[in-house]
């Protein structure tokens, strides 16, 4: 296997815990004051790309993290440092100032650039970000790349020549697929368990490489293509109503025509 | 080139009927002339996949002509069984079995060259394993911006999808020449299979190589409903405790109400479920008529996946759990009582 020169894009989004809401104005959601943390299914890629370096220890040549966001997308991407990838590259995108947030078809597109220009033959991302949900960014890269591409990945394994065998979470089961480097592979939440960043590695991550660029600097059209119309707050259920035992439940259920 | 002045016509007849009524969103209708829809279908093993038809009835929706598209191989009779389908106008197959497993790879420049040689202005597809995998790499390889999992449609260029596990729901507006759109099945029910008599056409093949080679599937294997179309679904979470328990007391429970089953993610990851049987943002979307579940505590994250049922009824022994604030029947107790007796009382 050729060295393997990893990149995984993260994203910094309200943390998974959090109710998100709407804004009054029905234009946003609500984020000022909002706990963030780095999207779930990113931790995956980064813990996975780490375990790659760990089970073939020399043939990881460098794990670079990329996020491209708001100046504290930084944070996440100290995170992904202190979880062990080496180096890290921010793309400066102020909330906002270009619409909204980035779409996936622009991230896609700056993404490749950075293949390009780090020598990239391995990327691993989320299968989708919890605040959009629109999970396209990996396969639009890999159609950009024109590479081979393993989405909703539930395992990696590294083989001989270059060959990379990957269990696919799909409708009804799994199934397994083998491709070639270079390649694009996106994260199932059953991958793995990422580990959490120790103290000592925490300050080592501050001490690690962060290159900071600009969308102008990047050169790349991000321009967005959809226009936020509103966001709404889904309409509300009307639950809370409690049976006392087995037989109310029955009953409520042949009321409301369920049995 | 057709499918340019085609879309062009489109983006002329929408400007100046925005001009004209600024306030007022353009009728469907008024459009449909220009329209012409393109939907994915899945086929395997020679059988339509039904719920596929989704897209058919998402793309009626707009109005204008909506083709329907097939490939792998025999093929041909397939497209002969999704001709019945109403509403279809035509159909494309490429008969080719380098198409058989979906593979992104060679689907999405098959689609891209079918959807250009046919100057189609909407691409539909279910938001199925299929769908979410080749969809986005067909828009990346056009340069559209892919709108995912549409759960309405406003007008020809303007949708609704949930956002942030659904907790919000975004009305977004393509400014894209042609629209690439995966839909939620659950709010497109699948068009009728009998009715309609759909010209069939073959497709271009352009023969893409496909640089990944497909191994093998593993695929539960169930007599029961399929749980993502399934009209009542019974669900359990990490209050069943273990495997055995969770195969103890969810199968006759399901059996007695005809139902398929789920899981929280807890219960997947502890190995109670299999994965695909996973409800919720990143499991499955259902809406059946009736979600019957218990032990599930009502996270964020499994919320998103059946919200939109009609009925949610729910046994939970913590009364604060918040499955309780979404439910329409809630029972406080235990479920290794409840769930028995519940389903010996159904039996009855
Ligand atoms: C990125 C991300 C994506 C996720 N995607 C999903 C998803 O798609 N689907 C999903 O489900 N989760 C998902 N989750 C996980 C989710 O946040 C919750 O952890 C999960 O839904 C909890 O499952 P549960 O309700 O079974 O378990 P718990 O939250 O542990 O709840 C168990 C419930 O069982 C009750 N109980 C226990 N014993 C009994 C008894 N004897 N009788 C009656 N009741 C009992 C308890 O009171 C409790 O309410 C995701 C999380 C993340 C971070």
């Amino acid at each position: 296997m050729s060295g393997l020169r990893i990149l995984v894009p993260i994203k910094r989004v309200i943390d998974y815990a959090v109710k998100p809401r709407v804004n009054k104005t029905n234009t946003a959601i609500e984020t000022n004051g909002v706990k963030h943390s780095m999207n779930p299914f990113d931790e995956l890629s980064v813990e996975e790309a780490v375990r790659i370096r760990e089970k073939n220890a020399a043939k990881v040549e460098d794990i670079l993290a990329f996020s491209a966001g708001p100046a504290k997308a930084q944070d996440v991407l100290r995170t992904a440092m202190a979880m062990g990838a080496d180096r890290g590259v921010h793309v400066l995108v102020e909330d906002g100032v270009e619409g909204g947030e980035l779409e996936p078809l622009g991230v896609a597109k700056m993404l490749r650039k950075i293949v390009d220009e780090e020598k990239r033959n391995l990327v691993i991302l989320g299968k989708q970000s919890i605040s959009d949900d629109s999970a396209q960014t990996g396969q639009m890269l890999a159609g950009l790349l024109n590479w081979p591409q393993a989405t909703q990945a539930a395992k990696v394994e590294m083989g001989a020549d270059d060959m990379v065998t990957v269990t696919r979470e799909v409708d009804g089961g799994v199934e397994t697929v083998k491709m070639k480097l270079p390649m694009v592979i996106t994260t199932d939440l059953r991958l793995n368990e990422p580990r959490y960043a120790s103290l000592p590695n925490i300050m080592k991550a501050k001490k690690k490489p962060l290159v900071k660029k600009t969308l102008e600097e990047m050169g790349v059209d991000v321009g967005r293509r959809l226009k936020t119309i509103k966001i709404a707050e889904p309409p509300a259920r009307k639950g809370g109503d409690k049976v006392e035992d087995v037989d109310g439940m029955i009953k409520k259920l042949k009321e409301l025509g369920a049995i | 080139m057709f499918s340019i002045s085609r879309s062009t016509a489109l983006r002329q007849a929408r400007t100046s009927l925005r001009q004209s009524q600024a306030t007022t969103v353009p009728h469907v209708s008024s459009l449909a002339r220009l329209l012409s829809s393109l939907a994915v279908l899945e086929q395997r093993d020679g059988k339509l996949n039904t719920s596929s038809l989704s897209a058919v009835t998402a793309a009626q929706r707009l109005g204008g002509s909506v083709t329907g598209f097939l490939a792998g191989s025999s093929v041909k009779a397939v497209a002969e069984e999704a001709a019945k389908v109403k509403g279809l106008e035509k159909i494309i197959y490429v008969e080719n079995g380098a198409y058989d497993k979906g593979l992104p790879e060679n689907f999405a420049p098959l689609l891209v060259e079918n959807i250009k040689k046919g100057g189609f202005t909407h691409i539909l597809a279910g938001n199925s394993a299929f769908g979410k995998n080749v969809m986005p790499r067909a828009a990346a390889i056009l340069d559209t911006q892919q709108i995912s999992d549409i759960t309405g449609i406003e007008s020809e260029d303007t949708f609704t999808r949930p956002i942030y596990a659904g907790n919000a729901i975004l009305t977004v507006q393509s400014t894209d020449d042609i629209k690439i759109i995966t839909l939620r099945q659950t709010s497109f029910a699948p068009a009728e299979t009998e009715g309609g008599s759909a010209e069939i056409s073959e497709g271009v093949d352009p023969k893409a190589e496909s640089p990944t080679e497909w191994l093998s599937e593993d695929l539960a294997k169930s007599d029961r409903p399929e749980l993502a179309t399934a009209t009542r679904v019974v669900s359990g979470g990490r209050g069943l405790k273990s495997k055995e328990e969770f195969d103890r007391l969810m199968p006759p429970l399901a059996d007695a109400l005809g139902a398929a089953i789920g899981a929280s993610r807890a219960a997947v990851d502890s190995g109670f479920a299999d994965n695909s049987l996973q409800v919720g943002q990143t499991g499955k979307n259902v809406a059946p008529q009736l979600y019957l579940c218990a032990g599930i505590s009502g996270a964020i994250q499994h919320l998103a996946g059946m919200k939109d049922s009609k009925v949610i009824a729910a046994i939970n022994k913590d009364a604060d759990a918040p499955i309780f604030q979404v439910a329409d029947v809630g029972l406080v107790g235990d479920l290794f009582d409840k769930v028995p007796e519940l389903t010996e009382k159904l039996k009855a």
